[in-house]
């Protein structure tokens, strides 16, 4: 018999997203959390790029915002959780804005696309009025 | 609001007093500052403000006539940045001087109570205005001393090296931010010029994350140096780096990549005509030594 262990948040953060300076913060606090949750170094690579990624694009086309991080729990099995939010006008066309290669601001084009294959799971919202919110989660 | 100042400079040798002993009381950590220093202010602050230009109001720290007292404060916040005090401990300093100047009041503006409460509100107002500037102040100074701290850390962190004749080095250290990277950019090119070199070697093994924007930083370094008529070499990728990199989906299959600085210097000098060979009898590999900063 199978029975199915609910998702608890362990721990959680909320990081300011507004200047250069907290994306340096956003991924060392993200890499401190991983080493104390000890995650494996690949992984940890792995998420704090995703993390790198995601939160410059908050900070550079949704004009500023924050990241909330989560460790998440289902039974013996551990995650970690990152919802990048902010208020900017959005993605007109998010199918386009995730294929590799797609940029409106000279960038590499590379970021949603990249971030989605670096995590476990990407899901992405946006709209003119709400902004951006792109949440991401790996598990260990 | 007369009577207070009069008062405050009829009164100044015991207020100072007070003041510094209230100081001692609750200093913790004594060793920063030196009493002289800390007396010196303190006797300059009181001195400036039961002295103030005519007109000049204790409602209105804002106002031109408390600009002596606004830029005393800012010198003292910028010695305490020096001396390592924290911001709350600096504002202390100021809030310290409330219970003498209350103490003082009480006894001596025998009138009513009510001008005894509004002289109390007008003198508490007055030093917490204060104590809001060197706060401020305290922050501006140590905004500044870290801005030139990390001016200080862009060049030293990219210096170019030369490891042979014609083959330079530059080990990548820290955040590859925009920055940063158009001082990495600048100083690699310029030192290719500068030493006619063919090859260099950008090493990052010290760059934390590289994530699409440090790859485009690298990946038009790289270019502009081909442009200059060098080869370049990147080293340092660590394993978890290169699964990174490869899931990101950057392609580096124009670039020279080798993991270590020793074989990018290995190929470098295969490249250039000159061979790394071991003297018969002698069993240490022979390396070329470093040659110094340019
Ligand atoms: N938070 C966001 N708000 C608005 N637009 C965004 C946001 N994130 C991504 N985009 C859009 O999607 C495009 C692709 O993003 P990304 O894959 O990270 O590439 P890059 O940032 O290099 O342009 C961006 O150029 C931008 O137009
Ligand atoms: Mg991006």
């Amino acid at each position: 018999m199978r029975t199915v262990s609910e998702q608890i948040i362990t721990r959680s953060e909320v990081l300011p997203i507004r200047t250069q300076i907290d994306l340096v913060h956003v991924r060392q606090r993200v890499r401190t959390w991983l080493s104390e949750e000890r995650f494996t170094l690949i992984d940890q690579t792995k998420i704090v790029t995703a993390a790198s990624e995601l939160a410059r694009n908050a900070l550079e086309h949704g004009g500023g915002g924050e990241m909330e991080m989560s460790l998440l729990a289902v039974g013996a099995r551990k995650g970690i959780r990152l919802k990048f939010s902010d208020h900017g006008p959005g993605i007109a066309d998010i199918s386009k804005a995730m294929k590799d290669g797609y940029t409106t601001a000279g960038g590499m084009g590379l970021g949603l696309s990249g971030s989605r294959r670096l995590m476990s799971e990407f899901e992405i919202q946006s709209s003119p009025e709400s902004g951006t919110v792109v949440t991401v989660t790996r598990w260990k | 609001m007369v009577k207070l100042l009069k008062m405050m400079r009829e009164n100044q040798e015991r207020l100072l007093t007070d003041w510094l002993n209230g100081l001692k009381a609750i200093a913790q950590r004594r060793d920063l500052i030196s009493d002289v220093e800390v007396r010196e202010q303190a006797r300059k602050i009181l001195t400036l403000i039961s002295n103030p230009p005519p007109d000049t109001v204790l409602e209105d720290f804002s106002s031109e006539g408390w600009q002596t007292v606004r830029d005393q404060l800012m010198a003292i916040s910028i010695s305490r940045v020096a001396h390592g005090s924290s911001p709350s401990e600096t504002a202390q300093f100021l809030f310290s001087l409330k219970p003498p100047m209350f103490k003082l009041i009480r006894e001596q503006l025998t009138t009513t109570p009510d001008e005894l409460f509004r002289e109390i509100d007008v003198t508490n107002n007055f030093i917490d205005a204060m104590a809001l500037h060197i706060a401020e102040s305290y922050i501006e100074s140590r905004d500044k001393v870290i801005a030139r701290q990390q001016e200080e850390m862009l060049e030293l962190s990219t210096p170019v090296v030369t490891l042979w004749d014609g083959i330079l080095a530059l080990p990548v250290i820290g955040t590859l931010d925009s920055t940063r990277a158009q001082m990495v950019m600048e100083s690699l090119l310029q030192a290719i010029v500068q030493t006619n070199s063919r090859f260099a070697i950008l090493d990052i093994t010290g760059v934390p994350t590289v994530d699409t924007l440090v790859a485009q930083h690298l990946l038009k370094t790289i270019t502009a140096a081909r442009l200059m008529g060098a080869e370049c070499i990147l080293s340092g990728i660590r394993p978890q780096i290169a699964q990174t990199i490869v899931h990101l989906g950057i392609n580096l299959n124009d670039i020279v990549t080798r993991s270590k600085l020793a074989d990018a210097f290995r190929l470098a000098l295969d490249r250039s005509g000159r061979t790394v060979t071991q003297k018969p009898g002698n069993h240490t590999p022979v390396t070329a030594p470093a040659a110094g900063v340019s």
